[in-house]
């Protein structure tokens, strides 16, 4: 398909609604970032800056129906699911308020409600539980499908490994979505995973194995949907393979002295949200001022996140015993 | 209406008629349709030692076989929970849980808790254990204190097939995650069992024998070694109260503490490893709570702080006997400062 059919495919609401989302992702994380340095933030906090397109670009052809699984860098995916960012942020603060009413954090917001399985605190931790809420959907007959982020560390687990086996071997509607920035915390994928691509291992699973511009949101939406058609139809797993490079360190407070000059490379020119402003402005599918118009709401709401998530009380004591069964 | 049947055949009734009553229980786990795909084999397998068998073509498309990719199908099965589904997962023998232990105490076990209270993961891992079949260290142990230490899991330990019945039974209607352990020494054993379907409550420990002079805590197949003890006992005039835990979380503190309490005298028989064990909690549970009953030091009888030997001089040492049971309940009763 050529780049413009795809890009035709989308309706103007889907663009926006696709900038909306990638724009609030992106003025979400550096807004937690600029609060993280102050202190008032606490625990462990991984940032998805940069990797809007794969979040969005996957989840835009998502709906009710379907789950999907995380990673420790999960807030993007939150987003894209349609977790509220209220909420979001509230978490993140440790607030009562919060998506997991501040039991949590940023390593572990869900919303079952939304079809979204949780951030993951373990690298590997999802891709088996999306093989259960894919074989739940089968059963069901519900088409509903199935989609685990990882990233490139968790794509030499054997969790990972065994959940792209199973679900070929089930033949479920699962799609493995593998975003490989570079770097599990500090080590080069380069080194860290033996093939030329994490793609390549789709072979060793019985499933297509496609390589794709993370960069891209078009790219992406085009190989997701593609993947997500297909697992529908009941035609079995993909996995796909998202380059690209995270803007932020492993964590916040990560000095990154393993790399140098990359993140300044691809903000100044690969970066998802420029590529896609420019874009649909050449076409005249969308207006400069139409995206500047939904930057200002974004900040907008962003900002009253964090001024409803401070002003929010923490959770009380007797919430330290509650929620760790139904019934007991 | 009860009749007489096998433990393995109690469990393969509870599963059945679940399975019946309520569409969103599934079944998954290793050979359960094994043969299969073997010419000259019709039947599945049932599982490795058969405890499904016959479910696979009863329940068209809800018995799943399984590749041996633990981590996979234990995991989908928690993932299912979520989902709305009832999933049963055999775990093939529960020293295999070193192979997917983080889909269980860091998925399953946190999901509710972690999610605000949000979530709920109705999940059973039926799983074997326990010494005796000369199956030598990697597949003998008493893994539950491992289990029971994780806020959050259930842990059920039956002894009879009347109690395997009813408390799978509950395990399947029960909104928690619950590991279920099966003792291979026990799936011959047969016992009464109602035809219908029962559920028995979790957290509520059975006296299966009273007496007045010591108590005998136990769970799993130690119940009718010590049951064993406490006969030859009585015919020497030391009468026991033997305590079936059945599950060990939620524990029944009350039935434990009300026994002790009225013959201050207390040994805990235990299969598994001494160490942070179940015999240890609730040796520690009666000395903070019932210490002013105590009229004797607590035994616990339990296995050596060995992996589980493969010689049958060595194994028949290992599992503690009826024998060491009367030695220690003689020893309390027999106590004076």
């Amino acid at each position: 398909m050529t780049e413009t059919a795809e890009r035709n495919a989308l309706t103007r609401e889907q663009l926006l609604s696709a900038y909306r989302m990638m724009r609030a992702i992106r003025e979400f994380e550096e807004r937690v970032h600029t609060e993280f340095a102050t202190g008032e933030i606490p625990g462990f906090v991984h940032l998805y800056a940069g990797e809007e397109a794969s979040a969005v670009g996957v989840c835009i052809n998502l709906d009710d129906r379907d789950t999907i699984a995380s990673t420790h860098r999960g807030h993007g995916h939150c987003i894209a699911k349609g977790v509220d960012v209220g909420e979001m942020m509230a978490e993140i603060y440790g607030r009562r308020t919060g998506s997991c009413h501040g039991k949590g954090g940023s390593m572990h917001i869900a919303d079952l409600s939304k079809g979204m399985l949780g951030a993951n605190g373990i690298v590997g931790g999802g891709p088996p539980l999306i093989c259960g809420t894919a074989l739940a959907a089968k059963i069901r007959g519900t088409r509903g499908v199935s989609v685990a982020f990882f990233g490139d560390g968790a794509s030499n687990q054997g969790t990972t490994l065994e959940a792209m086996n199973l679900a070929s071997v089930w033949n479920l509607p699962a799609i493995f979505v593998a975003e490989n920035n570079g770097y599990a915390e500090t080590t080069s994928s380069t080194w860290s995973v033996a093939s030329d691509n994490i793609a390549d291992r789709a072979a060793g699973f019985g499933m297509p194995g496609v390589i794709v511009d993370g960069f891209d949101f078009f790219a992406v939406h085009e190989a997701a949907s593609e993947a997500i058609t297909r697992a529908r139809a009941g035609a079995g797993p993909t996995l796909l393979e998202m380059k690209f490079t995270r803007y932020f360190g492993h964590f916040e407070g990560d000095q990154q002295t393993y790399r140098a000059g990359e993140v300044e490379h691809a903000r100044a020119e690969l970066d998802c949200l420029k590529r896609f402003a420019a874009r649909v402005t050449q076409t005249g599918e969308l207006t400069r001022s139409g995206l500047d118009a939904i930057d200002a709401e974004v900040a907008a709401t962003i900002d009253r996140a964090v001024a409803e998530a401070k002003a929010a009380p923490p959770p009380g004591e007797a919430d330290l015993l509650t929620d760790v069964y139904v019934r007991y | 209406m009860a009749r007489t049947i096998t433990y393995r055949e109690a469990i393969n009734e509870a599963l059945a008629q679940e399975m019946e009553r309520d569409e969103s229980v599934i079944v998954m786990g290793e050979d359960n349709a094994g043969g299969e795909g073997s010419p000259g084999e019709m039947d599945a397998w049932g599982g490795v030692l058969g405890v499904t068998k016959g479910l696979y073509h009863r329940f068209p498309g809800r018995v799943l076989d399984t590749p041996i990719s633990e981590s996979a199908f234990v995991g989908a099965a928690i993932g299912a929970a979520t989902a709305g589904m009832r999933p049963v997962a055999e775990l093939m023998f529960v020293d295999f849980m070193g192979v997917c232990f983080d889909q269980i105490y860091n998925q399953a076990a946190k999901f509710r808790y972690m999610f605000g209270g949000k979530a709920v993961t109705p999940v059973v891992i039926r799983t074997m254990y326990g010494a005796g079949l000369r199956a030598a260290a990697q597949h003998s142990q008493c893994l539950y204190p491992l289990f029971t230490h994780i806020p959050g899991l259930k842990v059920v330990v039956p002894a009879t097939p009347y109690d395997a019945k009813g408390l799978l039974t509950q395990a399947i209607r029960d909104d928690d995650p619950v590991i279920f352990f099966e003792h291979k020494a026990l799936y011959d054993l047969a016992g009464p069992v109602p035809e219908e379907g029962y559920a028995l409550p979790f957290g509520e420990a059975n006296v299966v024998r009273e007496g007045d002079d010591v108590t005998i805590v136990t769970l799993g197949r130690m119940v009718h070694t010590s049951l064993e003890a406490a006969q030859q006992l009585a015919g020497a005039g030391v009468h026991c109260e033997v305590v079936d835990l059945r599950t060990t979380s939620p524990l029944d503190e009350d039935t434990v503490l009300e026994s002790v309490e009225a013959t201050g005298r207390l040994v805990v028989v235990d299969e598994a490893n001494p160490r942070c064990s179940v015999a240890a909690d609730i040796s520690a549970l009666v000395a903070r709570k019932a210490f002013g009953a105590l009229r004797a030091p607590i035994e616990m009888v339990t296995a050596p702080h060995t992996p589980v030997p493969f010689a049958g001089t060595l194994e028949d040492r290992y599992v503690p006997d009826a024998q060491r049971v009367a030695n220690a309940v003689k020893a309390v009763a027999e106590w004076a400062r």
